[in-house]
């Protein structure tokens, strides 16, 4: 047997023998998920396909995640015909106000180490940070694996990502992930999995993976892997449902690419508009002008990055400067829950932000806040494209949660390392 | 054996799904032919308006990155739009591209520009282009065996039709 990379090793086991890169295999996939914007139309497919049942009911969860709450009746009514679908065929439904849907599949510990979950949501590759491999497709792959329990795929070839160094105060995961985006550019990972390694890993937590993992689709990577360590286990534990067969890349195994990164002397990095892989060190938009910082989404969401933001906010002076309009969107029910018993939402409402339901929020303009024509947003997102928040005048600009903290107590993008100076 | 022949339409680098439609529009609607008349709005404001059927989109690399929308692809067919030629492809966008029967060419598109008359040919697994303006005829990247079976089934819901299973008669399988 050859030496073997991680995503060589479980599309193997998933498709029943043993593939290598660049191979075409039919795999049997462990989970399935859609959201709300992506299962309309897979159950449309479903139905033209003949579908008749689901390939095992409990493998298929549904989220109402981009649309949280409806808008208006036509919303309302996709709503109600995915509640009717996932009804009748048992499927798992995550109303509104649950959670983005990888992030629910990992809360609820279906997310396990070695096993392929495919997701009508291009950023499904975040779930790979629980060493796993994790892939979006649109609705008529969905609805094609919701029916059969199999994808059809070519076996990627992966890019090794070695993180080095020590990570420094105020450096953010999100930092590290935009400075990936920026190395490797926008379609730089086209059709392979990132596989990461390093001696720099195990400082960056479950959470910090999840951001790192996440932008990987804004490089066009298919899949994004960390290893099973400690920090894994810690996450599954209490949460795991089912068995994990954690995967190990051989020593040997044949990788397209090997970039190394080292994070000890990485500056906070900012995403100018309208293209994610516009990255400059934030020295170099520092003292642009904010009119809107947007806390959430599926990359900066969860509860290490709300501490951070408010940490960060409160040493830039403690309030939210005038002008700005802050919005506070948990990514999950579990994610708010948590901070609403640790005092961060009391204190972010106390601070005069807004507060919305879980989910994608303002993201991509479909739930949540739209931003006033001519605004700068500061978002920690993960798309900054034009109009992506539903306002083509509007100009986004993708940070860290540390930075997005910063710039709403200080109105202009600000270095969160240097707020003190600043002030 | 598929034969198209039409107008180019010109577009960049990084052509990414919401630009094709916008998330926000496609949340009241899926309707690609309601959809339709917003094709690539924020990219040019005129294209809805002015695309004829036939035309064909002629972009640069990395075309349809970023969410994994389908109606992206399904908008542009409703568009009357059956090929995309472009440097590079996203993966997902290629993958919709191909359930649905629109034609995803992957070649060499520097020399193309806005208006030239061209053909595009799949007979086999290499799709042929013919630029006739620019008088260049281009062997494109073949398309996978797996995905050709698919789009010579006219799309993923004729083959879960035909076949019930993706692993149907497969020459991947194990034998």
């Amino acid at each position: 047997m050859s030496a073997r990379t991680i995503s060589e090793k479980i599309l193997s086991v998933k498709a029943g023998r043993e593939v290598h890169a660049g191979e075409y295999v039919i795999c049997n996939v462990d989970r399935v998920l859609g959201t709300d914007a992506s299962s309309p139309m897979a159950i449309d497919y479903f139905e033209k396909m003949g579908g008749e049942r689901l390939f095992n009911p409990s493998r298929v969860l549904f989220a109402f995640d981009h649309y949280s709450p409806a808008a208006s009746p036509e919303t309302a009514a996709f709503h109600e015909k995915v509640r009717a679908f996932a009804k009748r065929h048992g499927a798992d439904l995550c109303d509104v106000g649950e959670g983005i849907s990888f992030q629910l599949l990992a809360e609820r510990g279906g997310a396990l180490p070695g096993s392929l979950v495919i997701g009508a949501d291009s950023h499904t590759v975040t779930a790979g940070a629980l060493n796993l491999f994790a892939t979006g497709v649109g609705s008529s792959d969905l609805a094609a694996a919701m029916i059969t329990g199999q994808v059809w795929l070519r076996v990627p070839h992966s890019i090794k990502v070695t993180l080095t160094g020590t990570r420094t105060a105020y450096l953010s995961a999100k930092d590290v992930a935009l400075a990936l985006v920026h190395m490797i550019g926008a379609d730089g990972a086209h059709y392979q999995t990132l596989e990461f390694h390093g001696s720099a890993l195990p400082s960056f937590t479950l959470e910090d993976r999840m951001v790192i993992a996440n932008l990987g689709v804004e490089m066009d990577a298919k899949a994004a892997i960390f290893p099973a360590d400690a920090a894994t286990t810690e996450y599954l534990r209490g949460r795991k449902v089912g068995l994990d067969a954690p995967v190990t890349a051989d020593v040997n195994a044949k990788y397209s690419r090997e970039i190394t990164l080292d994070i000890s002397r990485l500056s906070p990095r900012v995403s100018l508009p309208h293209a994610p892989d516009n990255v400059v060190p934030i020295e170099q938009a520092a003292g642009t002008q904010v009119h809107m910082v947007f806390l959430g989404t599926c990359t900066g969401g969860r509860v290490r990055d709300f501490h951070e933001a408010l940490a960060a906010l409160n040493r830039a002076g403690g309030a939210i400067a005038e002008g700005v309009q802050l919005v506070v969107t948990p990514a999950s029910r579990e994610v708010a829950d948590k901070l609403r018993a640790d005092g961060t939402l009391e204190r972010f409402e106390t601070l005069g932000a807004i507060i919305t339901e879980t989910g994608c929020g303002a993201c991509c303009g479909t739930s949540g806040v739209i931003p006033a024509d001519g605004m700068n947003v500061l978002s920690t997102a993960n798309r900054n494209f034009k109009a992506r928040m539903g306002n083509a005048t509007a100009a986004i600009y993708l940070a860290s949660p540390a930075a997005c903290g910063a710039a709403a107590a200080t109105g202009r993008i600000t270095d969160p390392r240097a707020e003190r100076a600043a002030r | 054996m598929i034969a198209l022949e039409g107008r180019a339409r010109r577009l960049g680098d990084n052509i990414n799904t919401d630009y094709i439609i916008s998330s926000a529009r496609k949340r009241d609607t899926i309707d690609e032919h309601v959809l339709k008349q917003w094709l690539l709005e924020h990219v040019d404001a005129g294209f809805a308006a002015s695309v004829q059927p036939g035309d064909i989109i002629v972009a640069g690399k990395n075309f349809g990155c970023g969410s994994a929308m389908e109606v992206a692809v399904t908008v542009i067919l409703a568009a009357g739009i059956k090929a995309v030629i472009a440097q590079s492809f996203s993966r997902t966008f290629f993958r919709n591209a191909i359930n649905n029967g629109l034609v995803p060419v992957q070649c060499d598109t520097s020399k193309f520009e806005e208006g030239d008359t061209l053909s595009v040919r799949l007979d086999g697994s290499t799709p042929v282009v013919v630029n006739f303006t620019k008088e260049l005829t281009i062997a494109a990247e073949p398309i996978p065996e797996v995905m050709l079976r698919i789009l010579e089934s006219g799309g993923i819901v004729q083959q879960l039709k035909i076949h019930r299973l993706l692993a149907a008669s497969h020459s991947t399988q194990p034998s």
